[in-house]
């Protein structure tokens, strides 16, 4: 009796644990890359040299704070820019960080997914996503990473000699979170131009802020075309989850207690999966492993079973 | 053994996309595309915030 009852609070305990891992990569990295205050204060940018390089998650480059550039308004530039061209250096870093930590970036390190993580702790009745409505809306996140990220701005610049970067400006919700609101607090000559479109961006942010508090993610389950490209690696990223069938007792808590809907019994490193870890944290027999492997399935399982 | 072969094919894409990825920041920065991004990410992008 008194045993499961220390079980639970060991559990209990790691499952903390577990979390505030998450919580400080994801403030941690928050910070990180939108270190610079003057911006927030002053309403403008930073533009020092840091600004060539591409962060891995969804962070304007408008936001006052950024030190880094956005992967996604990147890509589009390139593709929509006067000389539209394959961008190789933009598709390299998220080859990169896709081919080394796969959806683990937004699981731990994404700002806009710790705003929606945050949203979700509010405690109100959640949604539980019909299965069928679900499974058909994730497709939606790849569908906007070819057209609206790729497509609409390479045949839109070919024909008319430049494009707008169309995901930023009608969808994108961090770029009007962490650029739009806080340059338009600061900043009043930006605050005199706002118009029907920011109307537009704010109200597509709250419909999102207000889903993320009764779905977990709804962002980066169904309209994240960063998730949808990391997603790509997912299987055989050097950072891959272990299920070590022997010891699981088939309870299925990890898949009840799994954010993203993955069914991790079945599959594990599903493109879905965000590796926030959870489902390692509530099993009880911790059949659930995890790391960073180089080499063959087979033994990289024993390695990760032997951790 | 058929297990090792249904293997290898991780293991070889996992290293060349790897290898891949290297490839092409080199080839971008060769072509100062790093540059290119700069560029946009110190101007304010009024799309992106909801004006332009």
């Amino acid at each position: 009796m008194f045993g499961m009852h220390r079980n639970r609070i060991e559990k209990g305990r790691q499952e903390k644990k577990r979390l505030s891992f998450q919580r400080i990569c994801q403030l941690s990295f928050a910070v990180l890359i939108n270190g610079y205050a003057a911006g927030f204060r002053h309403g403008k940018i930073f533009t020092g040299s840091s600004k060539a390089l591409c962060v891995p998650v969804l962070n304007c480059y408008s936001c006052p704070g950024a030190l880094g550039a956005c992967p996604i308004g990147s890509l589009q530039a390139a593709f929509g820019g006067r000389r539209p061209h394959v961008p190789f250096y933009v598709l390299g870093m998220l080859m990169l960080f896709g081919i080394l930590l796969g959806r683990a970036v937004c699981g731990l390190l994404c700002p806009f997914g710790l705003v929606q993580d945050l949203l979700h702790k509010i405690p109100v009745p959640k949604i539980k996503v019909p299965k069928k409505a679900d499974r058909f809306a994730r497709y939606i996140k790849y569908g906007i990473l070819l057209v609206m990220v790729i497509a609409l701005p390479l045949f839109v610049a070919i024909k008319a000699g430049f494009a707008a970067p169309y995901f930023c400006k009608y969808l994108c919700p961090a770029g009007t979170l962490g650029g739009g609101i806080p340059l338009m607090l600061a900043n009043e000559g930006l605050r005199a131009a706002a118009g029907l479109l920011f109307d537009w961006k704010v109200f597509v942010l709250a419909v999102i802020l207000v889903a993320s508090i009764v779905i977990h993610r709804p962002f980066c389950r169904y309209l994240c075309p960063l998730g949808a490209f990391y997603s790509l690696f997912q299987r055989f990223s050097f950072y891959q989850f272990h299920l070590n069938e022997e010891k699981c007792v088939d309870c299925k808590q990890c898949e009840r207690s799994c954010p993203m809907a993955v069914e991790v019994t079945k599959n594990i490193n599903s493109p879905e999966c965000i590796r926030c870890g959870k489902c390692k944290s509530v099993c009880p027999v911790h059949a659930i492993s995890s790391g960073f492997v180089c080499k063959g399935k087979k033994e990289e399982q024993e390695e990760l079973r032997q951790q | 053994m058929r297990k090792t072969r249904q293997e290898l094919p991780i293991l070889v894409l996992r290293f060349c996309v790897l290898i891949v990825s290297v490839f092409f920041i080199l080839a971008g920065l060769i072509k100062k595309e790093h540059l290119e991004v700069m560029q946009k990410a110190v101007k304010i992008c009024l799309e992106c915030i909801g004006i332009g």
